[in-house]
C-alpha cells in the first residue's frame, strides 16, 4: 500500500464515565486510551514510558481494574467508568496513597508514581489488607528507577494500614 | 526544623504533592497546541561514508513543515572542550545504527512517519566493529581520523613504588573481570519542546536536562545564535542517573527543527531511542593484580581498565580518568599503577552513569580484594579495617580526604548483618558477602573552567514576608530543591513551608553547573547557605533595631525572632522583612560556594578528574540464596550503610541509598545491553530487564555521619556512593553460598549454569581420574 492511501480511521462518539463524571468525545477508532486522556481531555496526570506495555506508567483504572493505557483503544472503554490519578483527591484532601507516597518518599522523580499509585488502587480495592508480598507481586508490572521500590512497598503498606 | 544541630529531621520533598497527585508537569506534558511534532531518521548501519541523503521527498510532503539534515549544523558538539566531535545531525559519516541523519517536523505524528520513509539515504559501508579488541587491532579502519588505534584516550599513571610493593607482599594474585554496558533507563523518555520565535529571533526550550547550562552553551554553539538569545527551562525531570548531563543530539535536533520551521516543535522519543541515545556505563574489561601482606595490608595495585566506548568521545575521557584515579581514595595502598584505554567502537556512545566511571573498577578491586582474603584465611571486614586511611589525608594521586566514615559503616553493616554469628552457617545455597565503595562529592575542578564560583544562589525577601531561593540546579528527583528549602530555612529560622525554590529557568535563575558527580548538595548547599546568612545578617539587624536590642541579643526561630535574654519579647518575621526593607526595597543576596585550588587535584595529566572536597563512604552486606538447579540468585537482604558527612533531609538520604543500592543490584543480576552487528537486542523495557518489584529486596539502611568540615552542616553526598558495593558484595555472597567464584558481571543464571556445569564436569574428570590404578 502506498502512503497516501492509507486508510483515514473512523471516529465514533464514545460515552466515559472519567474520575466520576460522564462525558462525550468522538473518538478515532485507533486511538489508545493514553492519548485520549492526555490529548483530547488534557490529563497529563498518565505517563508513557515505553513502546507498549512494558513499563505500568501509563495505568489507569477500567471499571475499577488497573489496564495499562498504552495498550487499551478509548473505544473499549466506551460505557465504561475511567479512574486516572487526577481523580484520587477529592474535596482538597488526598487519597491515603496519595498521601503515604509523599510523606514516605514512595516517589522521587514521580514519573513512575502515578501509574504506580493506580496499581496500588485497584489492589487495595480487590484486598482491603494486602501481604508484603501480595503487593510486591501486585506492583511488578510497574517500574521504577529512583526508589528501589523499598518505599514504594512502605508506603502502599502505610496506605492500607489507614482509614480509606 | 530548627533545634540548633542543623537540620535532620527527614521531611518530604516540596514537589511532592505535585509528583502524586500527576500536577506535576513533566516535558511532554508541557501545553504543547500548535506544536509540529518532531521525528529522526536514523542511520541503517553501522558504519559507512555518506554518498547521498535525498530529503526532497520528504519536504515536499503536505504537513511537513521542515527538514534539516547535517547541513544545517556545521558545528561539532560535545561535552568536553578538548573532545567535541559529535554532530547533532551526521556529516560525511555515520558510525553506529540508529545514529541521527535527518529530522522532520510535521503538523502530525502520522505525518511525520510517512516523511521518514520518504527520505532516501545511499552509504558506501566500512567495516564496523562492536567490541574493543577488534577496534584497537592493527589496521582496523578508523572511526576518527585524528585518533590512531581507535583509542579515544589511553592513560598512564603510576604512583609510588608498585614493583616494590609485589615485591613486599605475601600474596599476589591477578585477575580478569568483564563488566557488562549498562543503561540508566530512567522511567521517562526522552522529550524536547523548542520554541522559536523569528520576530525576536529568540529560542526557548525546555528539555529533560541535568545540566540545563551545558545545553544553552551548546544550542547557542550548534545553532550560531548568541547565548543571550537563549532560555532554557527544566521542566519536572522524571530521572536522569547521568543519562541527561551531556547535551543529546535530539535536543539540538529539536531546536534545529523549530527554527527551521519557525515556531514550535514537540519532540518524544521512544523507549527505543531512549537506548539508541544511549551514554549508558560502557562494558569494561578489568585486568587486576594485587599484593597483600599476611595480615591483609594493600601493598601494590595494578590495573588495566579497557572501556568500550562506542562511536563518539561523549564523557570518555573523563570516564577512564575515574576509573583509575577512584582506586585512590578508599584504602590508604602505597603503590598504584595504572593503565586506561578509551576506545571507540561502532555502537551508541556511552557516557556518565551514576557512580560515574569508578564502578567497575570497584568492583573488580573488591572482588580479588575478597578471594585473597580468603586465600589468607583472613575476615573481608578485618582486611578493610588493614586499610583504612584517616582522615585529613592527601591520597597517592592528591585527592583530598577531609572526613572518612568508612570505618563506622563496616561496624554498622557489620553488627546488623550478624556476620560472624551467621556466616558460614546459613543453609546450604545461602551465602553472605561484603564490600565498600565512595564517591565525589561534586567535582572539584568543573569541565568548563572559567574562574566562576562552583556554585551560585540567589535568595529574594519581599515586602510580602516571602522568601524564594533561586537555584540552577536541576532537581530531577533526587530532592535537590527540597535540600536548598531546608538549608535556607534552618540558616533564616523560618518554618519550611515559608520557603520557595524556584529552579533551573536560564530567565530567571543563576548560572549552575548542574546535576552530575552529586555536587548539588556539597556546593549549592553551601552556596545556599551562603546567602542565607547574608540576609540573615540584614533582617537580624532590621529586627534588633526594631525591638530596640542589639543584633546579638535577637535570633530568629520559627518564624519569630526573639529577644535572646527575654523570649517574650517577639518580632513576627514579617514585620522584621518590612523593616529591613525601609530604604533598600526588595532585598536579594548572592551565596557562593568554590572549591580552593588545593582541592582540584594533582598536577599530572587528568589530575583533576576525581578531585573533590569530600568523598562519600560505603559499606555494605548482600545476603543471597543460590538455586542451583537454575542458577537463579535471589537477593534476600541488603544491608547499607553510608557516611553521608550529615543528613540533612534523612528520608531523601535514606531513599537515594536504597535507590543506589537497587540499582548496583541491576547491573549486578540482570541489566545488559545486547547489538547484534551493531543493531541493539535489548531496546525495549522487557528485552532490558531492570529488576521489579518483586525481585527486590528489603534493603536496611544506616546513615553514617562524619561531620565534613566543608560540607553545608557537614553534609556530602548521597546518591552514588553505595552504588559500586552492591555488585562485588554480592559476587562475594555468591562465591559465599555455593563456591563459586564469577568473574562476569551481570551474574544471570545462564552464566552461573554454565560455572556449575563446568563445576561437576571438572568433579566428575577427577572422580574418574581417581579411579583410574
Amino acid at each position: 500500500m502506498r502512503d497516501d492511501e492509507r486508510p483515514v480511521p473512523s471516529r465514533r462518539i464514545v460515552r466515559v464515565r472519567l474520575n466520576g463524571r460522564w462525558r462525550e468525545d468522538a473518538v478515532a477508532d485507533n486511538q489508545l486510551l493514553v492519548d485520549y486522556l492526555r490529548e483530547t481531555v488534557g490529563l497529563t496526570g498518565t505517563k508513557t514510558g515505553c513502546d507498549g506495555g512494558e513499563c505500568g506508567a501509563c495505568t489507569v483504572l477500567l471499571e475499577s481494574a488497573p489496564v495499562p493505557s498504552c495498550i487499551t483503544l478509548a473505544v473499549r472503554c466506551d460505557g465504561c467508568s475511567v479512574e486516572t490519578i487526577e481523580g484520587l483527591a477529592v474535596g482538597g484532601r488526598l487519597h491515603r496513597l496519595q498521601r503515604a507516597f509523599h510523606e514516605k518518599l514512595g516517589t522521587q522523580c514521580g514519573f513512575c508514581t502515578p501509574g504506580m499509585i493506580m496499581t496500588a488502587e485497584g489492589l487495595l480495592r480487590r484486598r482491603s489488607a494486602p501481604s508484603d508480598a501480595e503487593i510486591r507481586a501486585a506492583l511488578s508490572g510497574n517500574l521504577c528507577r529512583c526508589t528501589g521500590y523499598v518505599k514504594i512497598i512502605e508506603s502502599v503498606r502505610a496506605a492500607a494500614d489507614a482509614d480509606p | 526544623m530548627t533545634d540548633g544541630k542543623g537540620p535532620g529531621r527527614g521531611v518530604p520533598l516540596i514537589d511532592g504533592i505535585d509528583k502524586v497527585t500527576g500536577r506535576a508537569r513533566y516535558t511532554a506534558d508541557l501545553d504543547h497546541r500548535g506544536a509540529l511534532v518532531g521525528r529522526i531518521y536514523r542511520s541503517p548501519v553501522s558504519h559507512g561514508e555518506i554518498l547521498r541523503l535525498d530529503v526532497s521527498r520528504a519536504r515536499r510532503l503536505e504537513g511537513v513543515v521542515a527538514v534539516v539534515t547535517g547541513e544545517d549544523c556545521r558545528h561539532p558538539y560535545g561535552v568536553l572542550p578538548v573532545a567535541m566531535n559529535e554532530f547533532p545531525l551526521a556529516r560525511g559519516k555515520v558510525r553506529y545504527r540508529g545514529e541521527p541523519v535527518a529530522a522532520v517536523a510535521a503538523v502530525d505524528a502520522e505525518t511525520a512517519a510517512r516523511a521518514l520513509r520518504l527520505i532516501e539515504f545511499e552509504v558506501r559501508e566500512l567495516p564496523a566493529y562492536y567490541d574493543a579488541d577488534s577496534s584497537r587491532a592493527p589496521g582496523a579502519a578508523l572511526l576518527h581520523d585524528n585518533k590512531p588505534d581507535n583509542f579515544e584516550r589511553a592513560v598512564h599513571h603510576v604512583f609510588g613504588d608498585p614493583a616494590a610493593g609485589f615485591a613486599a607482599a605475601n600474596l599476589v594474585r591477578e585477575a580478569v573481570f568483564d563488566c557488562a554496558e549498562v543503561n540508566h533507563a530512567q522511567i521517562e523518555p526522552h522529550a524536547a519542546l523548542a520554541d522559536y520565535d523569528p520576530l525576536s529571533e529568540r529560542l526557548t526550550m525546555q528539555s529533560v536536562s541535568q545540566v540545563t547550562f551545558y545545553l544553552h552553551m551548546m544550542l547557542a554553539r550548534c545553532l550560531d545564535m548568541h547565548e543571550s538569545q537563549i532560555r532554557i527551562i527544566k521542566p519536572f525531570v522524571g530521572g536522569g542517573f547521568g543519562a541527561r548531563v551531556e547535551v543529546l543530539n535530539f535536543e539540538i535536533v529539536t531546536a534545529l527543527l523549530a527554527r527551521a520551521a519557525q515556531g514550535r516543535v514537540l519532540m518524544e522519543l521512544t523507549r527505543e531511542e531512549n537506548f539508541l541515545t544511549h551514554r549508558g556505563r560502557p562494558q569494561t574489561t578489568i585486568r587486576l593484580k594485587l599484593g597483600l601482606q599476611s595480615d591483609g595490608s594493600i601493598t601494590a595495585c595494578e590495573c588495566e581498565v579497557v572501556q568500550r566506548g562506542g562511536a563518539y568521545a561523549g564523557y570518555g575521557i573523563v570516564t577512564i580518568l575515574y576509573a583509575g584515579a577512584l582506586l585512590h581514595g578508599l584504602y590508604d595502598i602505597p603503590a598504584v599503577k595504572y593503565d586506561g584505554y578509551r576506545v571507540y567502537t561502532n555502537l551508541p556512545p556511552c557516557g556518565a552513569m551514576r557512580g560515574h566511571g569508578g564502578v567497575n573498577s570497584r568492583h573488580a578491586f573488591e572482588v580479588l580484594l575478597d578471594r585473597m582474603a580468603r586465600e589468607l584465611r583472613l575476615d573481608p571486614f578485618a582486611v578493610r579495617r588493614r586499610n583504612l586511611l584517616s582522615a585529613p589525608t592527601r591520597t597517592l594521586n592528591d585527592l583530598m580526604i577531609n572526613s572518612y566514615g568508612l570505618g563506622e559503616c563496616l561496624e554498622r553493616v557489620e553488627r546488623a548483618s550478624r556476620w560472624h554469628e551467621r556466616r558460614g552457617r546459613l543453609p546450604a545455597g545461602k551465602g553472605l558477602g561484603m564490600a565498600c565503595s565512595h564517591y565525589v562529592s561534586g567535582a572539584a575542578k568543573p569541565i568548563h573552567w572559567t574562574g566562576e564560583p562552583h556554585a551560585v544562589v540567589n535568595v529574594k525577601v519581599d515586602w510580602d514576608g516571602s522568601v524564594t531561593a533561586l537555584t540552577g540546579a536541576a532537581d530531577i528527583g533526587q530532592g535537590s530543591s527540597t535540600m536548598v528549602a531546608i538549608v535556607v530555612a534552618e540558616t533564616l529560622g523560618l518554618p519550611l513551608d515559608r520557603v520557595r525554590v524556584i529552579a533551573a529557568d536560564s530567565a530567571l535563575t543563576p548560572k549552575d553547573n548542574g546535576a552530575y558527580s552529586s555536587r548539588i548538595t556539597f556546593m549549592v548547599g553551601n552556596a545556599a547557605i551562603d546567602a542565607a546568612r547574608q540576609l540573615k545578617q540584614l533582617l537580624t539587624a532590621a529586627a534588633a533595631h526594631k525591638m530596640g536590642l542589639q543584633p546579638d541579643e535577637v535570633e530568629c526561630v520559627g518564624g519569630t525572632f526573639h529577644a535572646l535574654r527575654v523570649p517574650e519579647t517577639a518580632l513576627p518575621f514579617a514585620d522584621a522583612v518590612k523593616a529591613a526593607l525601609v530604604d533598600r526595597g526588595t532585598l536579594t543576596a548572592k551565596g557562593t560556594f568554590t572549591c580552593p585550588p588545593e582541592a582540584q587535584g594533582g598536577k599530572h595529566k587528568g589530575g583533576a578528574v576525581g578531585s573533590t572536597m569530600g568523598f562519600s563512604y560505603a559499606a555494605q552486606v548482600v545476603e543471597v540464596s543460590v538455586d542451583e538447579a537454575t542458577g537463579q540468585v535471589t537477593v534476600d537482604k541488603v544491608w547499607a550503610a553510608l557516611d553521608c558527612g550529615h543528613a540533612i533531609n534523612p528520608l531523601a538520604v535514606r531513599g537515594q541509598i536504597e535507590g543506589a543500592v537497587w540499582m548496583g543490584m541491576g547491573q549486578a543480576l540482570c541489566e545488559e545491553t545486547r547489538y547484534l552487528d551493531g543493531l541493539p537486542a535489548h531496546a525495549s523495557l522487557l528485552e532490558y530487564h531492570v529488576p521489579t518489584s518483586a525481585e527486590s529486596p528489603p534493603i536496611e539502611v544506616h546513615i553514617v555521619e562524619s561531620h565534613d568540615p566543608y560540607g553545608p552542616f557537614g553534609a556530602k553526598e548521597a546518591s552514588e556512593g553505595a552504588l559500586a558495593s552492591f555488585a562485588p558484595a554480592l559476587v562475594a555472597a555468591v562465591a559465599n553460598a555455593i563456591g563459586i567464584d564469577v568473574d562476569m558481571l551481570p551474574v544471570t543464571p545462564d552464566r552461573l549454569m554454565e560455572a556449575l556445569v563446568a563445576r561437576r564436569r571438572q568433579a566428575r574428570l577427577r572422580a574418574l581420574g581417581g579411579q583410574r590404578p
